[in-house]
């Protein structure tokens, strides 16, 4: 699963994209929002972290799998 | 609906797009580069997008919008990249026979844009940068 990172978890993590390693299984977003949080503390510190799955905004009990395009959306500030 | 995430604002391309003969009201919102926040002097923007989505969110707002209001025409156009102070980094603008339709409208799709649409802006001062909204 290819995670896109966007803005300042670009920053945090540094790099654009993260790839979860083998034998890591998260089946959906609040599994994956605990294994993030785990791997990159900083996350915690921000006003709020949304996930997108297929370009789409997620709910906790969205599924994902191998084929998603999943996204990390951090607060956003456009405009 | 004109819907675009772009270098550059063109108004005159949105402007044409926006008027149209049954209209008595083009309304259109600019959002410029300040050269100052919280105290602090600004150098610089930089705006990133994660596009596909982006768009699509910026259509659901154009949607939403005309749904609520009997609007001719719709545009939201967005900047990506580094812009300086002065520059237009937003436009959002309506068309309706009168105007009160589209002085609502076109706030209505800044203050959503704002809301929803993945776009993310650092802020470029004399010594540091910050995401804006990141952190409480």
């Amino acid at each position: 699963m290819q995670i896109l990172l966007f803005g300042i978890t670009k920053d945090i993590v540094g790099q654009s994209q993260l790839t979860l390693p083998e034998g890591e299984t998260v089946g959906n977003v609040s599994q994956l929002k605990t294994w993030l949080c785990k791997q990159y503390p900083e996350f915690n510190n921000l006003s709020s972290l949304a996930i997108a799955v297929n370009s789409e905004y997620a709910d906790d009990d969205t599924l994902i799998d191998s084929q998603s395009e999943v996204a990390l959306i951090p607060p956003v500030s456009g405009g | 609906m004109l819907i675009k995430i772009i270098d550059h604002i063109d108004i005159q391309e949105a402007y044409k797009y926006l008027n149209n003969d049954g209209a008595g009201a083009v309304n259109v919102f600019l959002g410029t580069v300040r050269d100052n926040s919280k105290g602090k002097k600004v150098r610089q923007l930089a705006f990133e997008a994660y596009e596909p989505m982006a768009l699509k969110e910026m259509q659901k707002v154009a949607e939403a919008a005309a749904e609520r209001w009997p609007l001719l025409a719709i545009a939201i156009i967005h900047v990506t990249g580094t812009k300086k102070p002065g520059e237009a980094v937003v436009l959002t603008g309506v068309s309706s026979a009168h105007r009160d339709a589209s002085f609502e409208a076109c706030r209505f799709l800044i203050d959503e844009l704002k809301r929803t649409v993945p776009i993310w802006k650092k802020e470029f001062y004399e010594d540091e940068s910050v995401w804006v909204n990141a952190h409480p």
